[in-house]
Order: C-alpha cells, then sequence, then structure tokens
C-alpha cells in the first residue's frame, strides 16, 4: 500500500492550540501544502496577525512575522519591498482584517502591493470569547449583540471582497468555504491562484475563507459547518470578485 | 486494499470526520482516552476502507494519514 495522504511538511509537528473542530487547521493545511506544491516553503515570509490565529508561527514550516493588531498588510508590504524575490503572505481573521486593520488592507489593496492575503472570515470574535464583530450576520447573537445584531444599533456587516473589487490594485479576490470536500478543494486552488498571481507580480491578492467558530457559536462542529453553508453563504456569496479570467497557473 | 491510521494524540475528538465517511465505519472511541481527555476517532473495521481521503481533507488536526 502506497501513502496518499499525510501532514504535510508545510505545517511544523507542533499540535494547533485551536479548539475542536475549528476550521483554522484546514486552511493552515491548504496553504502548507500549496507551498510544498509550489516549492516556494524556503523562500515564504508569513506575516501573523492577532486573534486567535496569533501564534500561526509556530505551525508554519517557513519564515514568519509576529504583526500588530491588524497590521499584517503594512509589515507585508515592508518585506515584500525589501525582498521582492520571497513570497509573503498574510494571515488575518475579521476581528483582524475588517476591524481594527481595515485601513491596512484596504490601502494595500489600493497601492495593488504584491502580497497574497488570506482572511478567514468567522463572523465573531472568537480569540476575546465571542463578541459581535463587523462581519457578524444580522440577527446573529453574539456576547455584545445578546439579542442578535440589530442594523439601527449596530450597522451592517462588512463584505469585504465586495469592497475591495472596487480597486484596481487588487487583482485576485475570491471568497471560498472549507466546509466539505468538494469545497476545500476549492479553496485549495484558490490560494494556489493567490500564491500564482504573486509569483507573477500581477498585484494583490486576497482570498476570504469562510470559518467555523463552534465554542463562541455555541454549535457542534458538524452543526458549524452547515450553519456556514446555510445562514453564512447567503450573506458573503462565493466566487470570484476579481481576476476570474487571470490566467495564472504554469 | 486501504486503511487509515489515525495519531490518537493529536485528535481532539471533534467528530467532523464521522459524518464524512462514505462507508460509515468512522467513530469517536468512547473507550479510549487520549492525553488531552478526548475521545479519539477511530475505524474499527478497516476492512470496509476505500482510501477515498474525504476523512484526512475535513480533519482540522491533520490527525489521519491514508494508505492506498
Amino acid at each position: 500500500m502506497e501513502k496518499v495522504f499525510a501532514r504535510t511538511k508545510g505545517l511544523t509537528d507542533k499540535p494547533f492550540h485551536y479548539c475542536p473542530g475549528c476550521t483554522h487547521g484546514i486552511i493552515h493545511r491548504l496553504i502548507a501544502e500549496v507551498m510544498c506544491e509550489l516549492d516556494i516553503l524556503d523562500e515564504t515570509i508569513g506575516v501573523s496577525s492577532v486573534g486567535c490565529t496569533y501564534n500561526n508561527y509556530e505551525y508554519f514550516a517557513c519564515d514568519m512575522v509576529q504583526a500588530a493588531h491588524g497590521r499584517a498588510p503594512a509589515v507585508a508590504t515592508g518585506i515584500k519591498r525589501v525582498h521582492p524575490d520571497n513570497m509573503v503572505f498574510t494571515y488575518q481573521g475579521d476581528g483582524d482584517l475588517a476591524a481594527i486593520g481595515t485601513a491596512e488592507i484596504i490601502h494595500a489593496a489600493a497601492r495593488g502591493e504584491k502580497i497574497c492575503t488570506f482572511f478567514a472570515n468567522n463572523a465573531v470574535y472568537g480569540m476575546t470569547s465571542g463578541q459581535m464583530a463587523p462581519t457578524t450576520l444580522l440577527g446573529q447573537v453574539t456576547t455584545t449583540s445578546p439579542f442578535g445584531r440589530d442594523a439601527d444599533l449596530q450597522g451592517y456587516p462588512i463584505n469585504v471582497c465586495e469592497m475591495l473589487a472596487t480597486l484596481p490594485g487588487a487583482v485576485y479576490l475570491e471568497r471560498v468555504k472549507v466546509t466539505d470536500f468538494k469545497s476545500i478543494q476549492q479553496a485549495k486552488k484558490a490560494i494556489r491562484k493567490a500564491f500564482r498571481v504573486q509569483q507573477q507580480r500581477l498585484g494583490f491578492a486576497l482570498v476570504e475563507i469562510l470559518s467555523t467558530c463552534p465554542t463562541n457559536w455555541g454549535k457542534s462542529p458538524a452543526e458549524s459547518l452547515a450553519w456556514v453553508d446555510q445562514v453564512m453563504v447567503p450573506q458573503y456569496p462565493l466566487g470570484v470578485f476579481r481576476g476570474a479570467d487571470l490566467e495564472v497557473d504554469a | 486494499m486501504a486503511k487509515v491510521e489515525f495519531n490518537e494524540e493529536r485528535c481532539k475528538g471533534c467528530g467532523l470526520c464521522v459524518p464524512v465517511c462514505p462507508k460509515h465505519i468512522i467513530s469517536l472511541r468512547r473507550d479510549r482516552l487520549n492525553s488531552k481527555g478526548f475521545h479519539p476517532a477511530g475505524v474499527e473495521a478497516m476492512d470496509q476502507c476505500i482510501g477515498c481521503t474525504f476523512c484526512a481533507v475535513i480533519c482540522p488536526d491533520s490527525v489521519i494519514e491514508v494508505y492506498r
């Protein structure tokens, strides 16, 4: 018998600290697998953000930097400009990217920085114990919206891909999910395309991955995946928002 | 012939691998505990495994290796 699936070399041996059933683990694995398949593990510099993924520099087997809250795209900009031949990515959650880091992500995209951003959106602040995020859905119950998010009081969720799609510097924007075998393959293709866009120096690439937070949603891991499919996808439609016709694959 | 191997120490018992198995042979092993205190997932009827990798792909903690 031949081994057809094994833990990727793009991850270190350290066990993830994430809660049981959290899809951060799937997203980490996909990024690591793509880095191995493109043979860029030795030349990639990742930027960790603040949130549940604050110490993912322990998990990726490439070089990593930890940025201040929301500033990962700014740190990545500096790294990429000093080391233009290295691959640079940021890994950010919605509390980091869509709240305190809104300015950084918009201007990195506007400048067309040659970096990739992987944006895990789970519609809640995970690490700080489930407060409302800018991406929280209308009606969604969180610890700071106990009666459900009310548009009159708390405004509307931010659709980051749609917002960035107005900027010419953002050449590739796609939203994916990781709730079943097929969608995980699609997510991996999107991550691969983002790295290929950077390799060809075409501009800024962002992949938004709809993610789960079973602990703070108060759901089982399996229920959480179903909630993404049934409730999150209508608010955050999947698809390519920029760069659908980019030919990047070698 | 195919088989899967579970690294039980890494498993957090989230159970995402259980419903995706087309042969319905994966379960959380109530008779076992790992050092974190979770009941790890496992397979008893390994002869029915077809090596489809569905369980390994959905696993957030890269617990599963697949052979075929």
